[in-house]
């Protein structure tokens, strides 16, 4: 959208953009809902703590309603210049932010009013991320997927803090915002190197710059590489991984749950939108550098995994390894159409944002009773909470990519993608795929190991008692990733074949 | 190829119809145990029942085509069809899962293994019906994938919620070595999906395309990858330790179940995919896949010789028992493959029942240890002949079911598919031959400490000591009957899987000239 900055310096006229409200409709629903509850809490203070959380939720469900229409006028729309797109991509990952929110909002609602906690302001701040988000899945240009970062990054620095009393969540703040504004300044460092390269900030005119055999080679894969791995760090892959552990174990749970799935979504989702409109040309740059840190995710992940004692560290370090099967597909997305690569890792995406979710919210429930989030803790689960043994099991096992479980449609897809580059180095990667996931099993295996068969710690057999709210998320998720595996046909028959539009 | 679709509602509902029981049980209050026990036992019958209209309603004069067929859309993204079908290879082996699990829910009527909870693990039970029936019937990859995984869930808790002692290592080994097999596994059905022109998982696509148009090393290559998943299954040595581990810990009705149908999995996988859709790599690796069955016979054997556990040493005995399987299957010929089909069957019905009897002896004596049982003729003299018997079935006896396993897997040996060394096969055939000596041994030998002479101090006045018990009686009878059944008449099983076999290697020959057909043809039909 600002391609023309230069020129507006000069005397250049200028000329108001077309705006297609409808296209815009989603962000301006959200950002006029967020508006609404900031403005609430400051007219009403106390009294609005109430209805804080359904005014939220309530937020999140209008936000789809012009998501579904634009997906039924189904035509791809675009705005200045290209650097605004909504197409079926986009419209599917802001659907899955959005939903993704819904069920964060859903898992805060006890949460954080029991918690005592500022409430106004958690939603707030809570829907001003999810706005960045939405926003990242049209930006197709560099200053816009800047903006879009930030307003979802700050806002959830802010909420992993919640806790201010505890010293953890401090800790988990603090990092998570030195490492968050790190990658951005070298992303950002990165970005300037491109438009030095292309002379424009629009992805498009970036890829046409740096797919010529005459650009100054050295700047352009200096570029890449940064902005690239300044994405690294939001997507926690490794070794940018560093913060993700103790961040996730220092924030309230549902914030966890949060950046866990949204915020590592929306840093995939600007990947793509940088790799496949801004960098498709120069894949014999990013083609490497994406094996490399795909293979060293998901294997570093898994064998850091083994070692936890706690239920969301190992959930932070299961993430890094899913982060790796995610950028598997990118790793051949040159080779093969691409199309596929993108498919691949959507619908990984996607799938995986309602597994962990999942996981999550039997962590909350879990904690509701034992107050603890250490493994030792869910042994005996299943004698006193079968429910949420079933549900936890089925999210570990989808996470493991267990047939009929959505996990294994999400794996399946991209050794699929893998082994249809039909090259040495994907075949490589599908066997590093194939046997991640084993390792990666026996540690789900053993936490369902635990539930399962042995006996509660202190022989201590009251229920769990789950909230309606958790109790609807925990549905949706276990639904949602049930479905995924038996009938994907149904369930992603909208989306099976994404393709991303390039803008312009 | 010519497919027959009258009827094909049935497979479905076959397939499903234990997974509807276990929904219903979903809804009914864990205390009711009574209710589930029912539940679980009705829809096993009518899964039974269903079978057995299979049986009688299968066209035999067409048993080399696959009937029942039903081809719907399921994943239309990756091309994975709803695909079902049924023909005179897995007739037997649905049979046979369709009959072991009734038993083993009459068995549960008073044996809910410990912690108890009869709920979740007759749950499990039926989930495993679904998932073991699904993948005797799939003809999609990608449908045989899924139904072969979900099996490896409920086993997975079945033998850590309800296993003994050491259940934790045994669970997570079983499970990791399978996923690990299947990962592998599945790289390959992509590799098949990709290098073929027709860009499908259909495995009668596949089967008649045989391989054409895929580079001689990269067939290799994906055949290495199937023969990882389903040798591991089966289990091949030596990838074989998780059998023995798992075996011995799992609850009575686990181990039935495992040995029963579980096993078969692997070894249908070899006769249903690799070999017909690969035959060209087949016959490179025939050689290999024959060692290691040899070395298997072997190996099991000596194991059993070794052991101081009775469900150890049964365990031990089913790797050399599949040892002869896959021996018959590496010969590559009709001769062979049908004797493979016949031996999973009979080692699904005799290894089931001993597995019984272990969990019968387990609960009166409270152990298992060899030698501190003894003398189980004079105490309990029922299930001291019934081990007798089965014992005798086992290590191959004429007459009964064990022999037809083994006996023609020896002979198929002699005459291997040509393209395979003669000489090779003829010492693995003198190798298999000294297996069944060592098979007699072992089983004789554990007859002769378990069954007879006097019952040992400790247990001489044990009133929990009884004979065998009507529910005992139930859950048993089929399986003897069966044993006696096809030892008297093997042609009962070898009518039916001989047109398929036959079927399946011929598309092999027509298309890469490898002649199997001839050696087949030579080595005389099956059909005894």
């Amino acid at each position: 959208m600002l391609a023309g900055i230069a020129p507006m310096f000069g005397a250049a006229e200028f000329v108001r953009p077309a705006i297609d409200w409808h296209a815009a409709a989603p962000e301006l629903t959200l950002l006029g809902f967020g508006a609404l509850i900031t403005m609430i809490d400051i007219g009403w203070l106390e009294r609005a703590r109430r209805i804080a959380a359904p005014l939220a939720s309530l937020a999140l469900l209008a936000t789809l309603v012009p998501i579904i229409t634009l997906a039924l006028a189904g035509d791809d729309r675009s705005m200045f210049n290209g650097g605004f797109v909504v197409d079926d991509y986009s419209l599917i990952m802001k659907a899955t932010f959005v939903l993704a929110g819904y069920v964060v909002v859903l898992m805060s609602t006890d949460y954080i009013a029991e918690g005592d906690y500022w409430e106004n302001e958690y939603y707030g701040l809570l829907l001003s991320s999810i706005l960045g988000m939405i926003l990242m899945a049209s930006a197709r240009d560099l200053i816009s997927i800047f903006v879009a970062l930030e307003l979802l990054s700050i806002p959830a620095y802010m909420l992993v803090t919640w806790r201010k009393r505890d010293l953890k969540s401090n800790e988990a703040g603090l990092k998570y915002y030195l490492m968050g504004v790190f990658a951005s300044a070298v992303m950002l460092y990165g970005m300037s190197l491109l438009y030095g390269a292309s002379g424009s900030t629009l992805l498009v005119d970036v890829n046409d710059a740096v797919s010529e055999p005459a650009s100054p080679s050295a700047v352009v894969v200096l570029g890449i590489i940064f902005v690239v791995v300044g994405f690294a760090f939001k997507v926690s892959a490794f070794p940018f991984h560093t913060w993700a552990p103790d961040t996730y174990e220092g924030s309230p749970t549902p914030v966890t749950a949060f950046i866990s799935v949204a915020s590592k979504a929306a840093g995939f989702v600007a990947l793509m939108n940088l790799l496949f409109v801004g960098f498709l040309g120069r894949d014999d740059v990013f083609e490497p550098l994406m094996w490399a840190l795909a293979a060293a995710s998901m294997t570093a992940g898994n064998l850091m995994a083994l070692r936890q004692t706690n239920i969301v560290r190992l959930l932070a370090y299961s993430g890094v390894a899913q982060a790796g099967y995610m950028l598997a597909p990118l790793a051949v997305a040159g080779t093969v159409p691409p199309d596929k690569a993108l498919t691949a890792s959507v619908t990984y995406l996607v799938i995986y944002a309602a597994m962990n979710l999942g996981a999550f919210a039997v962590v909350i429930a879990v904690a509701r009773k034992t107050r603890s989030a250490e493994i030792s803790d869910y042994r005996g689960l299943f004698h006193y909470a079968p429910g949420l043994t079933v549900a936890m099991t089925i999210f570990l096992f989808s996470l493991a990519g267990i047939p009929p479980l959505g996990g294994w449609l999400a794996k399946f897809r991209v050794m699929e993608a893998l082994i249809e580059a039909d090259t040495a180095s994907g075949l490589v990667l599908g066997i590093f795929v194939a046997v991640n996931s084993v390792i990666a099993l026996y540690y789900y295996a053993r936490i369902g190991f635990g539930m399962w068969a042995e006996d509660a710690p202190d022989g201590d057999l009251t229920p769990v008692n789950v909230p309606m709210s958790l109790g609807v998320a925990l549905t949706l998720t276990a639904v949602i990733t049930v479905a995924m595996g038996v009938i994907p046909g149904d369930v992603v028959g909208r989306f099976t074949e994404v393709s991303l539009l390039a803008g312009g | 190829m010519e497919t027959i679709t009258d009827n094909n509602w049935l497979l479905t509902v076959l397939v499903f119809a234990p997974l509807v029981g276990a929904l219903i049980m979903v809804l009914i209050p864990q205390q009711d145990e009574q209710s589930h026990k029912q539940v679980a036992l009705l829809t096993s019958l009518v899964t039974l029942g269903l079978a057995a209209f299979l049986l009688i309603d299968f066209n035999y004069g067409k048993a080399g085509v696959l009937q029942y067929f039903a081809d719907a859309e399921w994943i239309e993204v990756i091309g994975a069809g709803y695909t079902i079908g049924v023909d005179g290879m897995s007739l037997p082996l649905i049979a046979l899962t369709a009959l072991i699990m009734p038993l083993v829910f009459v068995y549960s009527w008073n044996h809910i293994p410990e912690p108890g909870n009869a709920k979740a693990f007759l749950i499990l039970s039926l989930i495993l019906e679904t998932g073991m029936i699904g993948t005797f019937v799939a003809q999609d990859l990608v449908l045989f994938f899924v139904f072969f995984e979900v099996v490896l869930l409920p086993m997975f808790f079945m033998i850590a919620v309800w296993g003994g002692e050491n259940r934790r290592y045994a669970s997570l080994k079983f499970f990791l070595f399978t996923l690990f097999g299947s990962a592998l596994m599945l790289l390959s059905f992509l590799a098949l999906y990709f290098l073929t022109e027709a860009d499908t998982f259909s495995m009668l696509v596949l089967t008649e395309n045989a391989g054409e148009g895929i580079a001689r090393g990269t067939q290799l290559l994906v055949f290495a990858g199937m023969f990882l998943g389903f040798g591991v299954k089966v289990p091949m040595f030596p990838f074989h330790t998780w059998l023995p581990d798992a075996h011995t810990e799992a609850p009575t009705q686990g181990s039935v179940i495992l040995a029963a149908v579980l096993l078969k999995l692997g070894t249908y996988g070899f006769i249903r995919i690799a070999i017909p859709m690969l035959p060209e790599a087949a016959e490179a690796w025939a050689p290999w896949i024959g060692l290691l069955a040899v070395i298997g016979i072997i190996y099991g054997a000596l194991g059993c010789l070794a052991q101081t556990d009775m469900k150890r040493l049964i365990a031990f005995s089913s790797v050399a028992h599949m040892g002869f399987v896959m021996l018959g299957i590496a010969t590559l010929t009709d001769f062979g493959i049908n004797a493979a089909i016949f031996g999973m069957v009979a080692h699904g019905l005799i290894t089931g029942m001993l597995f019984f009897i272990a969990g019968s002896v387990k609960e009166r004596y409270h152990t298992l240890e060899i030698k501190r049982l003894g003398g189980m003729l004079a105490q309990a003299p029922r299930l001291g002949w019934i081990l007798g018997f089965v014992s005798m079935a086992s290590l191959g006896l004429p007459g009964l079911a064990g022999f037809w396993g083994e006996f023609p897997a020896i002979l198929a040996a002699y005459e291997p598919a040509v393209g395979l060394s003669e000489k090779t096969f003829h010492v693995y055939m003198v190798v298999a031959a000294i297996g069944t000596v060592l098979a007699a041994g072992y089983l004789l030998w554990l007859l002769q400490r378990t069954a007879m002479g006097e019952p040992p101090a400790e247990f001489a006045d044990d009133p929990n000591i009884t004979d065998v018990s009507t529910t005992e009686w139930i859950a048993w009878a089929p399986l003897l009957f069966g044993i006696v059944l096809f030892g008297v008449a093997p042609g009962l099983i070898f009518e039916v899987t001989d047109p398929a076999v036959g079927q399946s290697l011929n598309n092999c020959i027509t298309l890469t000239g490898c002649e199997v057909a001839e050696a087949a043809a030579s080595s005389g039909s099956g059909g005894g």
